[in-house]
């Protein structure tokens, strides 16, 4: 058997992998695909630690998690063609319109 | 022993593919590898005995959440432009926050243990079925959840359509 | 050693389903034209071989000898593996369609819903060999016919939701062994309703007429498919038949009752016993390729949005209002 915290460092890596991509790249699309990293990244912890633990809500939190990253995804392209209709590049660091 | 080795196998491919997915610079390459991820986190589920969620991580993230990425990315044309130089750029700073976050998770989550606490063993879900544990679970105690995920995925599905509906040149 | 034993056994059995399939998927596109002819009123191929039964390896002659024309801006390596994705994604699917009692190759307790994420892998395939053809045509094509995948699995999974309620099972074995009893021994009768709407789902899923605008010759030349040339378009033809094949045989396990006979007619013949149960499956299936043919040659082809029309605004409310008139009977009748 597989020790837990290796299961733990797995996600934790995705996670920081997903987060480092968040920050550093800006591209609309790039961003959401990172969101998508750290989703699952807590999905892997979720379900390792629920099956370590022999208790079944961790899994139950992973179907949650997964349907609102869905939704999740859903509306962040929905906003990425509503406010990028008119732009020629997806960057979110140009996106300052409101700015002071 | 075998089982380490399938889990090399998998959390190098997952961490490997992770890494060429946020370095494309083309964007339908970089969510063609994130798809090659979400099949083998998902068998990274099956090794979990957690063989709904693994189906289902094929069917929702591979399935449909990919094909939405896909559809936008290529009618869009969405390409990655060379960016602008910025006035102000921080980049040291991000990039050290994730490798303070990385050592802080990582010293903490070495030598992580848990004692089994509930009642549901392998031997429990494997003879009852995994997807009969789960509805049971989710249908009796969590009935509430379920129908604000229901919600959830409703006001997004109506709020999508509005949002990227053209408006009508009067 | 039974390790070994067993390996073996199930490596020979994957060969040998699939040289079956193979075999099968290469005479349906020789019925298909034979039946089509007849119902057009001439004689389908008739050259090659008695009565034209060698056409297909002529065809396969024929596709392997064809050039091998790459576009000159395509992304080669999306090219290259786009076949691939769909042929692998569709083939894997019949590891869980059991042909006889506890005959699948791997019995999964998910076996339904591993057919269908199989055929949500399929659609990458579809976009990405229209996408790397960098032709409008392909492109236009694989995006429509991407959609129409998706937009009708939706109904597909909700009808079969039906199914699962009077089952109790996601297991394939299982939901043939629980229509032994029903009427008919099928679970068409009492679920009409999602019968149709997957019938109708499957001909979207697989691209067949009446739902085959992305590869209609009259409409978008080959639709995703007019780069292909060679045995890359005979991968996809083989993957059209091969998922033809697998709507057709969840329809026989879900709604027809797969590989067993209804529960009365074994107690009054007994000795139908005897006939293994692959023999009625197949007789189901090859009853529903032949209908598959026949619509085919009988009716036209929808336009696009009113194919997505039927999908989104007809199909799911029906399954819906399925799966709620079940579940209801099943609850508040049946105990």
């Amino acid at each position: 058997m597989v020790p837990l915290s290796w299961y733990l460092m797995l996600a934790a890596g995705l996670f920081v992998i997903g987060m480092f991509t968040f920050l550093i790249r800006r591209n609309v699309i790039m961003m959401l695909i990172s969101l998508e990293l750290m989703l699952n990244a807590v999905n892997i912890m979720l379900i390792a630690a629920s099956h370590y633990m022999q208790d079944i809500r961790g899994q139950i939190l992973a179907f949650f998690v997964m349907a609102g990253a869905a939704a999740g995804v859903a509306v962040g392209l929905a906003l990425l063609i509503a406010a990028f209709r008119n732009k020629e590049n997806a960057n979110m660091d140009e996106f300052t319109l409101l700015k002071g | 022993m075998l089982p380490e080795i399938f889990f090399g196998y998998f959390a190098c491919a997952i961490l490997g593919l992770a890494l060429l997915t946020v370095t494309r610079r083309n964007l339908v390459h970089s969510v063609l590898w994130m798809l090659l991820l979400f099949l083998h986190i998902a068998c990274l589920y099956l090794f979990l005995n957690a063989e709904f969620l693994a189906v289902i991580q094929v069917i929702v993230y591979a399935g449909a959440i990919l094909v939405l990425f896909l559809f936008l990315v290529m009618l869009l044309n969405l390409r990655e432009e060379h960016e602008a130089r910025r006035f102000v750029c921080a980049w040291q700073g991000r990039i050290a926050t994730c490798l303070l976050l990385l050592m802080v998770v990582a010293v903490s989550l070495y030598k992580a243990t848990v004692q089994p606490t509930g009642g549901y063993t392998i031997d429990f879900i494997n003879r009852i079925g995994h997807t009969k544990v789960l509805g049971t679970v989710l249908f009796n105690q969590y009935i509430l959840p379920f129908l604000m995920t229901a919600l959830v995925l409703f006001v997004p599905m109506v709020a999508a359509i509005v949002l990227a509906m053209k408006e009508k040149k009067r | 050693m039974e390790f070994a034993i067993a390996l073996l056994k199930t490596v020979i059995f994957v060969v040998v389903v699939f040289g079956v399939t193979l075999l099968h998927v290469a005479y349906a596109t020789y019925f298909e034209r034979k039946v089509i002819g007849r119902m057009q009123g001439r004689l389908g191929p008739i050259e090659v071989g008695y009565r034209g039964l060698l056409q297909p390896f002529a065809d396969m002659v024929k596709s392997l000898f064809k050039e091998d024309i790459i576009p000159s801006d395509a992304d080669r390596t999306l090219f290259f593996i786009a076949p691939i994705i769909v042929v692998a994604s569709v083939m894997t699917s019949l590891a869980v369609i059991p042909f006889f009692n506890n005959g699948a190759i791997a019995d999964l307790n998910i076996g339904v819903l591993f057919i269908f994420a199989m055929a949500s892998l399929a659609v990458y395939g579809i976009i990405i060999a229209g996408w790397s053809s960098n032709s409008k045509y392909s492109f236009i094509g694989g995006i429509r016919s991407a959609a129409q995948v998706i937009s009708y699995e939706i109904a597909m999974g909700i009808s079969l939701a039906g199914v699962f309620l009077m089952a109790g099972s996601l297991n394939l074995n299982d939901i043939v062994l629980a229509q032994r009893e029903q009427p008919l021994g099928m679970y068409a009768v009492l679920q009409a309703i999602g019968f149709v709407v997957f019938v109708i789902s499957a001909f979207a899923e697989t691209n067949r007429t009446p739902f085959d605008l992305p590869e209609a010759e009259t409409e978008l030349v080959a639709g995703y498919l007019t780069e292909y040339s060679g045995f890359r378009y005979a991968l996809f033809f083989l993957a059209e038949y091969i998922s033809m094949y697998i709507m057709a045989s969840m329809i026989t396990l879900c709604y027809l009752g797969g590989w067993a006979l209804p529960g009365f007619l074994v107690r009054l013949v007994p000795i139908l016993e005897l006939v293994p149960g692959i023999v009625w499956f197949l007789i189901k299936v090859y009853a529903f390729m032949f209908f598959y043919f026949w619509v085919r040659a009988t009716l036209p082809r929808y336009r696009f949005d009113q194919l997505m029309a039927i999908g989104w605004k007809i199909l799911i409310p029906v399954s819906i209002i399925n799966i709620v008139i079940t579940a209801g009977v099943k609850r508040w009748l049946m105990g």
